[in-house]
């Protein structure tokens, strides 16, 4: 009997990425057949998907202690390819053929805007809640501000202006729950901040910027908003990286330092 | 044949991605600016050329449909590789900073989809042709619910 364990284990090992494709099959099969049933379809069956996915990587996180939640289980190590970065942003690059031009320049203006506010918005809330917890220098507060902008732009902020490392843990991990969030909350709050056509996608992807989170989101509440709010999204984490350390710091500097 | 439609998604990706990471090193962020942003907008350039020219075979749609159609399996892989073990142990503070964050965004939804010329037809202009076809059949049931529901409640 483990011999044939073994030898299950020893194939799925060597064909990672296919294991992926029939792991989430089935996840995703049982997350529909959950909203179908338990639910009776009132939660999407790609919400249940996405949340049990989150479950998964934390048990993942759990029993292996490592960062890449189910992906650092040796025989789950293709999940780690499929939803990585590379196989994600080429699906979500497909999801941009057929989108209509015109609702991307309708929205220009507001788009562009929604980056803006949603980046100093971060930084204004996260670099509060560092006041409050104690963190009261300009560095630490900058980088949880960054930190609540997206795990990608915490980490750059911090090292470009020196912050601890435990500084900079809690920002990656402020990013880490900001997009954990937006994935699972999105579809719930999707019908109160009218999230249901283009412009309004477009104008949420600059204003929650993580990638993740958006991509997420999105899918679990209408996927023909995908490619909306994934477009301007991706430009979030780039001027995040340049208002944070500069002129955010130097008004944070400012104000408290 | 299938692989031309793999292939131009390929191409803008991997264009998109170097413009991104210029466009970085340009304005000096350690960081790729817009380069999936930009790879989605050469997409819908180039389909729509395509298209009109005629040159967009359905054999070679499909070799894009496959891949918008396979993003919400990803999309789930991608959460099953995050690190939640990290976001739960990062304490108070870090909860806190990303929940607040969370908050003010949503809420600014609204305000800010407001901004620009409105809508010509709000109806007609949302749904794009390729996409309702790799999608729609998963759209039609989650769809109705939730707009059912919303429309309900305003």
């Amino acid at each position: 009997m483990t011999g044939i364990l073994d030898t299950l284990a020893e194939v799925l090992i060597r064909n990672g990425l296919v294991t992926a494709f029939a792991f989430v099959g089935l996840t995703v099969w049982i997350s529909y057949f959950i909203s179908g049933k338990l639910t009776k379809g009132r939660i999407h069956g790609s919400a249940i998907a996405i949340l049990l996915g989150l479950v998964l990587a934390y048990v993942g996180g759990v029993t292996t202690g490592g960062t890449q939640g189910l992906a650092d289980i040796e025989i789950l190590a293709g999940v780690g390819l499929l939803g990585g970065a590379m196989i994600r942003d080429f699906a979500i690059i497909a999801t941009a053929f057929g989108v209509s031009m015109d609702e991307i320049r309708r929205a220009g203006k507001g788009a562009v805007l929604s980056l803006f506010a949603g980046v100093i918005v971060s930084f204004i809330v996260g670099a509060a809640i560092a006041f409050v917890f104690g963190y009261t220098d300009p560095v630490s507060m900058t980088t949880l501000g960054a930190g609540a902008a997206t795990y990608i732009v915490g980490p750059v902020t911090g090292t470009a202006l020196g912050a601890t490392s435990e500084v900079m843990a809690l920002s990656v991990a402020a990013g880490l729950v900001k997009s954990m969030l937006v994935m699972t909350g999105t579809p719930f709050v999707a019908r109160f901040i009218g999230l249901n056509n283009p412009r309004s996608a477009l104008v949420y992807g600059g204003l929650m910027g993580t990638t993740s989170g958006v991509a997420g989101g999105l899918a679990a509440t209408d996927p023909k908003l995908v490619p909306y709010g994934a477009m301007t999204a991706t430009f979030y984490t780039g001027l995040g990286c340049l208002l944070g350390p500069s002129i955010i710091f130097v008004i944070i500097r400012a104000l408290f330092g | 044949m299938v692989i031309y439609g793999v292939s131009i998604l390929a191409a803008c990706m991997i264009a998109g991605l170097v413009l991104g990471e210029l466009l970085g090193q340009l304005i000096g962020v350690q960081a790729n600016v817009g380069g999936v942003g930009i790879a989605m907008l050469l997409m819908i350039l180039l389909s729509d050329k395509l298209r009109k020219a005629g040159k967009l075979k359905p054999l070679t749609e499909r070799g894009i449909l496959f891949w918008s159609s396979i993003y919400i399996p990803v999309v789930v892989a991608m959460a099953a590789k995050q690190n939640v073990l990290a976001a739960v142990e990062g304490g108070p503070a870090a909860i806190l900073a990303g929940a607040g964050a969370v908050v003010v965004s949503f809420a600014l939804v609204p305000v800010l989809s407001r901004i620009g010329p409105a809508p010509a037809d709000a109806a007609g202009g949302a749904d794009p042709s390729g996409e309702g076809d790799a999608l729609g059949e998963r759209d039609a049931s989650g769809d109705g619910d939730a707009s059912g529901d919303g429309q309900g409640r305003s």
